[in-house]
């Protein structure tokens, strides 16, 4: 809502400030959104004389003028118009002036091989008036101007005000200097109605139809005959022009000073070309019309129309129609002020995508009493300024408006702000916005103003208390620091313990969006449902991910063509299943590329691999509290991992569900995106699937208890076939004699010569210690062979000798 | 001359020559070894003659000491030379670079959530989640936001169907739904996360992170709501005093409803803030509207509290100097790495929120 402090005044009687207007606004509620002074633009046209004109050597049309613009020197101007002669008196616009009509900014320019210096200008160019033939002529009493500034400076900045939507009311003048008054700004100055002579009857016949969902309650209509349809005087002109509104014509201009002056729409049709009357009905399904704004509308079933007998004035409260719009030459008006409901009027413009002024109030809730009122200051002004016989106000209503009451009780208003003022302070300020006060016994029964559709209930009526007393009022009570309540849960925490861990492991954090680019997803979706979103910012982020890699991997790529070459970057956040509310599931995505110890004189340089990750998975679960020792790993992954590079973890052999996932990601998949690395390595871990455990740290810890009795390290080796992985080994190994086998470690395997083409051997360190006593060598044989009956027997290999 | 003097005298004019460590060694085995020259005379001790037993014994003892006290300080002597000798060859360029090393940091915005944690668990906020994707029920029409509300415009809302039932959450608030519907008031949790809204430019950015605030009790008021924001605020930019606007606005799920601003200056093209005579938004609040807690089967005449919302992203741009909101989702290596975190520092109540 865009106001001028000029304007208030017709309403506010004050003698403060602008400065503190400013503040006062947002301090209650208004927000000033921003303040500018719109002459300052303008203030470059100065008043100048032609001195001497000569024809322009290459071109018949052109002029070249000597101009006198109050400097020393004369300016060389080149000009077109056939009215720039010697001694005129004109406009001129400097380089570096803004043309208003083009929004174009003058430069030093050579026209036809002369340079000119700026522009004289046309009262078009100006947006004075339509007069475009020929430059601007100024009367001799501006000779003593030259060199000034034409256009006087205004004195009042525009103010630009965010309103919020619960206040229509403020979406005219009076409502704004309301609110101030009563906030001690000033005084509220009563509106005086202008007596006019109704001298005819309302003679065109309104009928708003009684039918389901009727968006129109009352249509007040007057009708103005013999009027002369002009330019509107000056100060209506500079009244628009001062809040950025370009006047048109006196009648048109009139509706929208009311419309911003006392948020009353209203709208002016050619009475002459409305056929018969008017009904107001829910529109038929395909009907059509040409609105205003020179589109034509088709509608669907329901919405609310202005008709004639021949079809569709206009859309109720939103665009009146080029076939009724008033013009210079219409004669006969009728003016109408109508009711409209919001939700019909939103419901319209949403299917039509339309907005206008009228559409921004009427959704937002006009007072339904304003109807006349807005009628007889159009109609008073337009007597005025365009003459003619105004008619009897009539108005048509399928339901009459009740007010409404609220029993408000003075004590709720410290219970919900924290301090208190008096009765007497209320009352004054709930009188001040219009309410209309019963004392009762325990509370006051209040009146609602019309024009407040944003008020029902009490909490509201301390809203308007405390917004007007000033929220500086409002006692600032230190919190008090206690806590009853872990701040965490312990799926937040482990969230955060698995965050810091693969940072801690060299991994750079990203955030990216939920949304990504189908084609990307695709790749990772598997067999999950693809879920678009109906209105996505753009095609490449129209679906939601299911899963991280497909953004990891597009912001990999970006960074490998910034010339990084061995990154680490992961993410932790929501991959969906589904399109309904917790269809989703927290996952850790990590994805690395290049080399380890590129460059290095001392480390051998080699490709980051999928034991890399699998390190980095199995080190944070295992720093999260998971035993290692129990983990179960097999290589079934998705079809985005390669087959033969990649596994999955389970924390334990019952398999219930899969902790993580690691491995190359598919060639495939790196050829189709072109990306550039020689490798590509990722890991997933799976929140939601990670076993809490019901102990708290200090349960957890087990019993210290080591053993003092000498141990003994044993290798083996063992020729199985290719196919036999080494976790089976450790696993049988494991379960020979649990209690005297404290370690098992895998540390060589080996294909090739003497060893069969389809076998391989596997050299495992065993850890052999009793918690009773010293084993001898007997003891340790004994072990020794059962290690290994048990690997041959149940994994078919063979011991090495 | 004893057998003991000669023995001393020999050994001790040899020990003086120049010796290496084998010869020592030899050196010592003569002498202490299994049938050495001093350990033949220990055996000596039991037959030799009572009344000469205990000179004997002690003379032996003396020249075993003295024999051995030079042994060792020659092949001390030899060691040292020898070490020496070794690292003198051993001297490595030790300016070569290190093994290297990468260093893994933490998002900003997931720092400044855990910042922002740390502050309200002090005053005894705990942590609630909801999903991204929620129904319009609960982002909207719970929060007082009926179909057709004009604050809905105020929303550019990704939607999931055609029919507008399920939706990317535009804030935080229905949290403050899912929280009050499965539990019993009191209430005291904040709830950070995404948001989304269809909106994108320089300062606008389809996914962003809020943190939702909710307080309700019996007589929390709006006291209350200003104090508890007053010390976040102060904390979180980890400053003493702080210069801040409570100004009337509104949202249809709070009444009255406030924003809150808070004051900075700029200078030498640094933000600072607390001081100075600029407003800057920050956050919106409010006392939880009537209708809200009816919705949520909360008696508004027996609970009351307030709720806020505070931008995430905005936050830990002012306080890190961050100047493009773009730039946290843009994952750009060089970016990441510089206003990343190292993950060590865990914002905590006893360490402080920051280095």
């Amino acid at each position: 809502m865009k106001i001028t402090f000029d304007w208030l005044k017709d309403h506010l009687k004050t003698n403060l400030k602008e400065k503190n207007l400013l503040e006062q606004l947002t301090n209650i509620g208004l927000e000033v959104e921003s303040v500018e002074n719109l002459s300052s633009d303008n203030q470059l046209f100065k008043v100048a004389k032609i001195i001497k004109t000569e024809k322009h050597p290459n071109a018949d049309r052109l002029k070249v003028c000597d101009v006198n613009v109050g400097e020393k020197e004369l300016k060389k101007v080149v000009c077109g118009a056939t009215n720039a002669s010697e001694g005129l008196i004109t406009i001129y616009a400097p380089p570096g002036a803004i043309i208003p009509k083009t929004n174009t900014k003058l430069e030093i320019a050579k026209i036809r091989g002369v340079t000119s210096y700026g522009m004289l200008c046309s009262e078009s160019e100006l947006n004075l008036s339509d007069e475009s033939d020929g430059i601007t002529e100024l009367s001799k009493k501006y000779e003593k101007n030259i060199g000034k500034s034409y256009f006087s400076k205004s004195k009042s900045n525009l103010i630009d005000l965010s309103i919020t939507p619960n206040r229509p009311d403020c979406l005219g003048v009076k409502g704004i200097a309301r609110d101030l008054a009563a906030s001690g700004f000033g005084r509220l100055i009563a509106s005086k109605e202008k007596k006019i002579k109704f001298k005819t009857k309302q003679t065109l016949k309104v009928k708003i139809n009684k039918e389901k969902g009727q968006g129109c309650s009352a249509f007040g209509s007057c009708l103005i005959k013999n009027v002369k349809n002009t330019e509107s005087p000056q100060w209506l002109k500079d009244k628009l022009i001062s809040v950025g509104q370009k006047p048109i014509s006196a009648i048109v201009d009139i509706t929208n000073y009311v419309m911003l002056d006392i948020n009353r729409p209203l709208h002016a049709y050619d009475a002459d070309k409305i056929e018969k009357g008017i009904i107001i009905r829910n529109s038929k399904s395909g009907e059509e019309f040409t609105a205003l704004d020179n589109k034509i509308y088709k509608l669907e079933k329901g919405m609310c129309v202005i008709s004639d007998n021949k079809g569709v004035l206009g859309l109720g409260g939103i665009i009146g129609g080029t076939r009724s719009g008033t013009e210079f030459d219409t004669k006969n008006i009728l003016l109408e002020s109508a009711y409209f409901d919001p939700r019909s009027i939103r419901n319209t413009a949403k299917k039509l995508n339309l907005d206008t002024d009228a559409k921004f109030r009427f959704e937002r809730g006009i007072d339904p009493l304003s109807i006349e009122t807005g009628l007889k200051k159009a109609a008073s002004l337009i007597q005025e300024i365009c003459g003619g016989e105004v008619s009897k106000i009539d108005i048509q209503k399928i339901e009459s408006y009740k007010t409404k009451t609220i029993n408000f009780d003075v004590n709720s208003f410290e219970n919900i702000v924290g301090f208190k003022i008096s009765e007497k302070e209320i009352q004054r300020i709930l009188t001040d916005l219009g309410f209309v006060i019963k004392k009762e016994k325990k509370f006051l029964k209040l009146t609602i103003p019309t024009w407040r559709p944003d008020i029902s209930q009490q909490i509201d009526i301390i809203e308007e208390l405390v917004r007007i007393s000033g929220y500086d009022k409002i006692k600032t009570i230190d919190p008090i620091k206690d806590r009853s309540k872990s701040t965490l849960t312990q799926t937040q925490r482990l969230f955060h313990f698995l965050q810091r861990a693969i940072a801690s492991k060299g991994y750079l954090e990203t955030i990216t969006w939920s949304f990504t680019d189908q084609s990307y997803n695709d790749h990772f979706r598997e067999t999950n449902k693809e879920i678009k979103i109906v209105n996505p910012i753009s095609s490449e982020l129209g679906v939601l991910r299911n899963s991280i890699f497909s953004n990891l991997i597009m912001y990999m790529s970006k960074n490998l063509d910034r010339g990084f070459k061995d990154l680490s970057i992961f993410e932790i956040g929501p991959v969906f299943t589904g399109s309904n509310p917790g269809e989703q599931k927290t996952v850790v995505s990590g994805l690395s590329a290049g080399k380890k110890s590129r460059l290095s004189w001392i480390d051998k340089e080699r490709n980051i691999d999928l034991f890399d990750a699998k390190r980095d998975v199995v080190q944070t679960l295992s720093e999260a509290g998971y035993d290692s020792d129990h983990f179960f790993i097999d290589s079934k992954t998705p079809n985005y991992y390669h087959p033969g590079k990649s596994g999955r973890i389970f924390l334990d052999h019952s398999k219930d569900k899969v902790a993580a996932y690691f491995g190359e990601i598919h060639p495939n998949i790196l050829k189709k995106i072109d990306i550039k690395t020689e490798n590509l390595i990722g890991f997933e871990i799976f929140l939601e699937n990670l076993k809490l455990s019901r102990k708290t740290l200090k349960d957890q810890k087990l019993k210290f208890s080591v053993s003092d009795f000498q141990k003994s390290e044993r290798d083996f080796a063992f020729v199985v076939n290719k196919d036999v992985e080494a976790q089976e080994l450790v696993s049988v190994i494991s379960n020979v004699s649990p209690n005297l086998i404290s370690n098992i470690k895998v540390f060589d395997v080996y294909e090739g010569e003497n060893i069969p083409d389809n076998q391989k051997s596997i050299a495992i360190s065993i850890t052999i210690q009793s918690s009773e006593k010293t084993l001898n060598d007997k003891d340790l044989e004994k072990i020794n062979n059962s290690i290994i009956e048990a690997v041959e027997n149940k994994t078919g290999a063979k011991i090495r000798s | 001359m004893s057998d003991l003097k000669k023995i001393r005298d020999e050994f001790i004019s040899k020990l003086k020559g120049k010796l290496d460590l084998a010869e020592l060694n030899q050196i010592k085995s003569d002498l202490f070894g299994k049938n050495g020259l001093v350990s033949s005379q220990f055996k000596k001790i039991g037959i030799i003659d009572f009344s000469e037993r205990k000179k004997f014994a002690s003379d032996l003892n003396i020249i075993k000491d003295e024999l051995q006290d030079l042994i060792n300080l020659k092949i001390n002597e030899i060691e040292k030379a020898n070490i020496n000798e070794k690292l003198e060859k051993e001297k490595i360029d030790v300016t070569l670079p290190e093994r290297s090393f990468v260093k893994g940091k933490i998002h900003p915005v997931s720092q400044t959530i855990d910042e922002i944690s740390s502050i309200f668990s002090e005053i005894g906020f705990s942590v609630e989640e909801g999903p991204d994707v929620e129904n319009e029920y609960n982002n909207f029409t719970a929060l007082n936001t009926p179909d057709n509300h004009p604050a809905r415009d105020m929303h550019d809302t990704f939607y999931l169907d055609d029919k507008k039932e399920r939706l990317l959450r535009t804030h935080t608030s229905p949290v403050q739904i899912r929280t009050m519907l499965k539990d019993k008031p009191p209430f005291k949790i904040i709830a950070p996360g995404r948001t989304y809204r269809s909106d994108s430019d320089q300062t606008h950015s389809p996914m962003f992170h809020q943190v939702e605030g909710l307080n309700i009790d019996k007589n929390i008021n709006m006291g209350h709501l200003k104090g508890c924001l007053n010390y976040f605020i102060k904390e979180f930019f980890e400053v003493k005093k702080i210069k801040m606007r409570f100004r009337p606005s509104h949202f249809p799920f709070t009444e009255p409803s406030a924003e809150v601003d808070i004051g900075y200056e700029i200078n030498d093209g640094k933000i600072i803030i607390g001081e100075g005579n600029q407003w800057l938004e920050i956050l919106g609040c409010g006392m939880v509207h009537p209708n809200v807690l009816k919705n949520v089967k909360v008696d508004p005449t027996k609970f009351q509290g307030y709720a806020f919302g505070i931008g995430i992203d905005r936050l830990a741009m002012l306080k890190y100097g961050i100047n493009d909101l773009r730039a946290f989702f843009d994952c750009d290596y060089r970016w990441l790495n510089h206003f990343g975190f190292d993950p060590l520092d865990v914002p905590t109540n006893y360490r402080g929120l920051s280095r």
